[in-house]
């Protein structure tokens, strides 16, 4: 059924346009974006910062035991070296040259040495040419010539050295401490002592690190100068970004090279060509520091959720309360606007109506003596057709006072005379009013009011003419032979409803959506257009609504809602 | 003939000489005038029973000019004959005390027997 609503009806209520949609889509949108920029900017700034204060923090603490384990380590092989080294210096230079210018004296030299000091696998004599005079150890190397070994000559230019490793005539990786003892007549002769590199290796090993770290050592061109986990083999270049001559001791350093990344510590290993090399896998130092990094970050994500869903929840809120205040006020400006057009429509109708009443009544009593006259006096002739003439005249004017006492009716502003009203006895008075015409006609007036139905307070005179209009709208649109139906409803506990049916041609829906607008008239000539605008506006008044329900064809209701008590 | 003597007062006098005519040929006694000062005057001159008067008479409004005669003469019926809408809400809304008395209201144009018929009720009781 074609349904027009207009409970308290005006355009503003109807759905919103898809460009108000659009907007308040777009305001939300950008609310949602400000409101996540500006708390969440802060939270993951403060997450940032946190987690690098966190980490610089976590460095320093992991550094010093680092630094720690590099120090005595090499202080360790340093003073391993040193001992040796300083026991070799002792011995050549207080020893007499004859002690050990023999291969007896070596070898009682070599036997004090090692069990005191440890560590000696060979020692041997070498006169200022290179040539190995004695030699007692392990293999056979006597007569060696050493003249063309890189050692001998940084042994020949300083009193004490330190060799690399190198493999040599043994072919097997070796260091030699090697120190000069220089005659009165000029010549010199050099103590050379190849010292195990067990005993680095022990010391090295000790330290007992996680699986994926590596500690080694190398020379200062970065040669390895013992094997390494990860970082190549003995005697190669080590496979790390070391620095060219490193000075002093560094640690933690963080590398990547090739596939292996990582933190790199080392310390040079004074008075000797050794550097001790600390490499940490990310791994083994991360372990504590990804669990620190992830609670924050874990954190930042839930209160991220948490932020976001709040954000989206107030900004949903907010966008609806502004919709609701929007389309409030869109009703109220509306309505003002509306009230403001009722109002001077109301001043422009009265005027008019006053002016035309005037005038009016001239004529009505102009016809109505032209009329009297002619009733008064028997020999008139053609009294028939000037009678006819003058009723026709004062039909008229009776179409025309209908007229203007409609515009007048329309324009007044009365205030409501409230009393208490049985609605079916004053629904009885207005159907009293329609005189005789629905009998002439053979139209059925039915009544469906349930017993006990409950008293309102309202105004008489105006609902009456509410429900004048709507019955004789209903009557005219009805056919002989249809029929008229009132129906009292309750459908709440605080109002009333009146449903008039009719069985007439029904509305169509173009025009029911403007049937309550004033000068708004299906009946052509015969309406003004102002009874269903002037209903509704007593209906509003009066606190009430009014609704139209249509089918063509097949017939109309109104229902008015009306308060049981006056607000 | 019944002896109901009634004074007309309205601005327009093509109406009101025909309604004096009119209520005269219904068997009333009835003059005319124009103006709230002639009307005075003539209820001066003379007794009348009752006067129909319009609301808006040029200088002097019908309410006020109702207030002098029911002041000078007492014992007048007024009935008010308007073109305007609402008079009965607006006399009702006037404050107590200063509700004019009147009988009748009847708006314009008015059918001339139940005028009479108004008139007569409102003389006779």
């Amino acid at each position: 059924m074609a349904s027009e609503q207009f409970r308290n009806s005006h355009p503003a209520e109807e759905k919103p346009s898809p460009e108000d949609r659009h907007r308040y889509h777009r305001l939300w949108r950008y609310s949602v974006l400000l409101m996540a920029v500006v708390s969440l900017t802060p939270l993951i700034i403060m997450t940032i910062i946190s987690n690098q204060q966190y980490q610089k923090a976590l460095q320093e603490e992991m550094r010093y035991p680092v630094s720690q384990l590099l120090a005595n380590t090499s202080r360790s092989l340093e003073s391993v070296i040193d001992v040796h080294k300083h026991a070799l210096t002792l011995v050549v230079h207080e020893k007499p040259r004859d002690d050990l210018w023999s291969k007896d004296g070596l070898a009682s030299t070599f036997t004090t040495l090692n069990r005191i000091f440890g560590g000696f696998v060979d020692l041997g004599l070498v006169d200022s040419q290179g040539n190995q005079v004695f030699y007692v150890g392990p293999y056979n190397l006597e007569g060696n010539n050493y003249n063309n070994q890189p050692w001998f000559h940084e042994v020949a230019l300083r009193e004490v050295y330190v060799s690399d490793v190198f493999m040599g005539y043994r072919n097997f990786p070796h260091f030699v401490i090697a120190a000069k003892h220089v005659l009165p007549d000029g010549d010199f002769y050099v103590l050379r002592a190849t010292i195990d590199m067990e005993l680095l290796n022990r010391q090295i090993r000790s330290l007992d690190l996680g699986p994926s770290s590596d500690v080694f050592l190398i020379n200062r061109s970065g040669i390895l100068q013992t094997n390494s986990r990860y970082h190549g083999a003995l005697l190669q270049k080590a496979a790390l970004p070391l620095p060219d001559h490193p000075q002093g001791m560094r640690t933690l350093v963080e590398f990547a090279s090739g596939d292996r990344a990582g933190f790199l510590s080392y310390a040079p290993i004074e008075r000797s060509p050794f550097v001790l090399i600390l490499v940490h896998h990310p791994q083994d130092l991360m372990q504590i520091w990804s669990t620190v990094r992830n609670n924050p970050l874990r954190f930042l994500a839930g209160s991220s959720v948490l932020i976001l869903l709040v954000v989206l929840g107030s900004s949903t809120y907010m966008v609806n309360r502004i919709r609701l205040a929007d389309t409030r006020r869109a009703r109220i400006l509306h309505n003002l606007e509306y009230t403001n057009k009722m109002a001077s429509i109301g001043r422009l109708a009265a005027g008019v109506a006053h002016e035309i009443n005037n005038p009016i009544s001239i004529i009505n009593e102009k016809a109505g003596l032209l009329k009297d006259i002619v009733d008064s006096s028997d020999q008139f002739t053609q009294r028939e057709k000037v009678l006819a003439l003058v009723n026709s005249m004062l039909h008229s004017v009776e179409r025309c006072s209908a007229v203007t006492h409609r515009l007048l009716g329309f324009a007044r502003r009365m205030e409501a005379h409230i009393e208490t009203l049985d609605l079916e006895m004053l629904l009885k008075e207005v159907v009293g009013f329609l005189g005789r015409e629905p009998e002439h006609r053979n139209i059925t007036i039915k009544f469906d009011a349930p017993p006990n139905f409950p008293t309102i307070e309202s105004d008489r005179g105006q609902l009456q003419q509410v429900f004048l209009n709507i019955v004789n709208n209903a009557l005219s649109a009805t056919q002989n032979g249809g029929w008229i139906q009132f129906a009292l409803q309750e459908p709440d506990d605080y109002s009333v409803a009146v449903t008039i049916c009719d069985s007439g041609a029904g509305i169509a829906p173009e025009d029911l959506k403007h049937i309550f607008e004033p000068f708004f008239s299906t009946k052509g000539e015969f309406g003004t257009g102002l009874g269903l605008s002037i209903t509704r506006e007593i209906v509003d008044k009066l606190g009430g609504s009014i609704t139209v329900e249509s089918r063509q064809g097949e017939g109309t209701c109104f229902t008015v809602i009306l308060p049981k008590a006056r607000i | 003939m019944d002896d109901i003597r009634v004074l007309v007062i309205d601005d327009e006098e093509e109406l009101v000489t025909t309604l004096v005519e009119r209520l005269a040929m219904r068997g009333l006694q009835a003059d005319w005038c124009t103006s709230g000062p002639e009307a005075l005057q003539r209820l001066e001159q003379r007794h009348y029973d009752a006067v129909v008067l319009d609301l808006k008479l040029p200088g002097i409004s019908g309410l006020e000019l109702q207030r002098r005669i029911q002041q000078a003469h007492p014992g007048v019926k007024t009935l008010l004959m308007t073109g305007q809408g609402g008079v009965e809400e607006e006399l009702a809304r006037l404050p107590g005390g200063a509700a004019p008395d009147i009988r009748e209201v009847l708006y314009k144009p008015v059918n001339i027997q139940v005028l009479v018929d108004k008139i007569r009720t409102a003389v006779k009781g």
